[in-house]
């Protein structure tokens, strides 16, 4: 009786949370129905964001916070990887035991700290240090994208150490038993054996770092222009929406829908990809 | 003058693990035979993989175990090398490749058996790709294994099954010409078809490499070795040649062992 019942609750949970994401869809696309209709698929390569006062149009292109979000991504991957890796390496392979305990706890504290704290510790202490040391005005890009890195580090490490820690004893002592180097271990067993959960983190990762709204608000600068270096401000797609949202009317609510559907089907389609291809599937 | 027949040795050899309080190996002596099959033979828990893993050292990848004595190996040129000595990590490989391991359960590496046979000589330094084919093909003739994966060398090895993938990583070790390979327990894992195309190829390597051999099974031991010694509690109870052991053991423990009245 009370298995049938549970059976059913947990069948009625799922369900709904499928009607919950296709209803998300769903309203996405209907609010950006306008913007669609009016700007197509320009929208996305088009740089302008001008209301127009009197007939509450305007025109509204998604280059920018695009570019931004790509951009600040970018960076935050090209620096978390290695860093990650070799967090998960080190934790997995080299460290003392007595050592792993502690940094293992202290990188899943990390990952749960809030991200407006990364944002604001990054505008009042992070920032300054980049300006005085590549210039700059402190927020921009390259700051963004360091916090950012600095955020999905500890995530990042924390599932790669998971996948890592699945590579059965035996088979790493078989090859150091062949004469394989530490290096070697984790370079042909470790990393192949762990392949399908190492990049679905990173694909994870990749993810949160897209949609990150708080921290990048605080760090990007939030200005609608392209950036032509590393140091300067810009905005993204998460920031852009919270900024404007507020005081929007009309078709700019429907561009930022416009803007929010792109989100919205890049990280699922990211974050399906890392779930069923890479954690779904047995390695090799 | 010792006439020399073994290729190691091990002397008063004692091992305890990292945070254990008593030993797992006590004052061990035991010599291993060149071209011959040692068995190791004795209860769950009596020390057979501690000392079979003391000798390539493989312990060391777990740091704080503790250990005195000597572990000689004799290499071609008769000279002495005491492994316990070894502290470099190109000493450490060397040993490697001149003992090597095969453990309970297959070990296939994450990639195709071919690459699973060649990594070892890889490893090694070699890079002529004429030589390491070569090798490799020699090394799963060997094996016994050749005919079934000639045709779907690039394929993963995990595809194989358990017997054949077990045999793989018998070429993968023969493909190293080492001296020495150690084996534990390396059929409880497989069925009595494939424990017997094992059984044969332990017995047909010994023309060129010399066997120890851990096992749980009285009979494997006692068809396949030329020597055996029976361990019991972290001691070494009895060695000698194997028909001796098994028909006349001289005490009465390995006796009762061998009979089956414990373990
Ligand atoms: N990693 C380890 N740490 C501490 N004690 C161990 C470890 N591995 C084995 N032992 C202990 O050492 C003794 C010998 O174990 P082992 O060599 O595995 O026995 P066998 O292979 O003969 O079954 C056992 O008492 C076992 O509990
Ligand atoms: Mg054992």
């Amino acid at each position: 009786m009370g298995g049938k019942l549970f059976k059913n609750f947990s069948f009625l949970s799922a369900t709904l949370s499928f009607f919950i994401l296709i209803g998300i869809f769903a309203v996405l696309f209907q609010y950006a129905q306008a913007a669609l209709h009016e700007f197509g698929i320009d929208f996305l390569y088009s740089e302008s964001w001008e209301v127009d006062e009197d007939d509450e149009g305007g025109l509204f292109g998604g280059w920018i916070p695009i570019v931004g979000t790509l951009l600040s991504t970018l960076i935050a991957m090209a620096i978390a990887i290695p860093l990650a890796m070799g967090i998960a390496i080190f934790l997995t392979e080299i460290a003392h035991e007595k050592l792993v305990k502690p940094v293992s706890v202290a990188i899943e504290l990390l990952a749960a700290i809030p991200s407006i704290i990364y944002g604001m510790w990054g505008l009042f202490y992070f920032a300054p240090i980049v300006q005085s040391t590549v210039g700059g005005d402190g927020v921009g890009l390259l700051t963004a994208g360091i916090v950012l890195a600095i955020m999905i580090i500890p995530f990042m490490a924390a599932i790669t150490r998971d996948a890592m820690n699945t590579v059965p004893p035996v088979l790493k002592e078989s090859a150091y038993a062949m004469g394989a180097t530490t290096f070697e271990v984790v370079k042909d067993v470790v990393m192949p054996y762990a392949k399908g959960g190492i990049i679905g983190s990173i694909i994870l990762a990749l993810g949160r770092a897209l949609g990150e709204t708080m921290a990048v608000a605080f760090l990007i600068g939030s200005v609608m222009s392209i950036p032509s270096r590393i140091t300067d401000p810009t905005t993204s797609i998460p920031v852009l929406l919270a900024n404007n949202f507020a005081e929007a009317q009309d078709l700019e609510i429907s561009a930022m829908y416009y803007l929010a559907l792109i989100l919205f089907v890049v990280s699922f389609a990211l974050i399906s990809l890392a779930k069923f291809y890479f954690f779904g599937r047995k390695t090799v | 003058m010792r006439t020399n027949s073994m290729i190691m040795e091990v002397k008063d050899f004692s091992f305890t693990y990292a945070g254990a309080s008593a030993p797992s190996l006590k004052r061990i002596n035991l010599p291993i035979e060149k071209n011959k099959i040692t068995a190791l033979i004795g209860p769950s828990g009596c020390g057979k993989s501690t000392l079979l893993r003391s000798m390539n050292r493989i312990h060391d990848l777990y740091p704080g175990n503790t250990y005195e004595g000597e572990i000689r190996l004799y290499d071609h040129r008769e000279e002495i090398e005491n492994i316990l000595n070894i502290k470099k990590e190109n000493d450490f490989i060397r040993l490697r490749q001149a003992v090597g391991m095969i453990f309970q359960k297959p070990t296939p590496f994450p990639m195709s058996i071919y690459d699973n046979v060649a990594y070892g000589l890889k490893l090694a330094g070699i890079k002529n790709k004429g030589e390491i084919e070569g090798r490799v093909e020699k090394a799963l003739q060997d094996a016994a294994i050749w005919e079934e994966t000639k045709d779907r060398l690039r394929e993963s090895a995990m595809g194989l099954s358990g017997g054949q993938q077990q045999r793989l990583c018998i070429a993968r070790a023969v493909a190293l010409k080492p001296d020495v390979l150690l084996f534990d327990e390396p059929t409880s894992a497989l069925d009595p078809i494939s424990t017997g195309a094992i059984e044969e190829l332990i017995a047909e390597l010994k023309k060129d490499v010399s066997v120890v051999i851990v096992t749980h099974n009285m009979q494997q031991a006692s068809r396949l070795s030329n020597y055996t010694a029976f361990m019991y509690l972290g001691d070494l109870i009895e060695y000698g040649e194997t028909d001796k052991i098994f028909l006349n053991p001289s005490v009465k423990l390995t006796e009762d062992y061998i009979t089956g009245r414990f373990g």
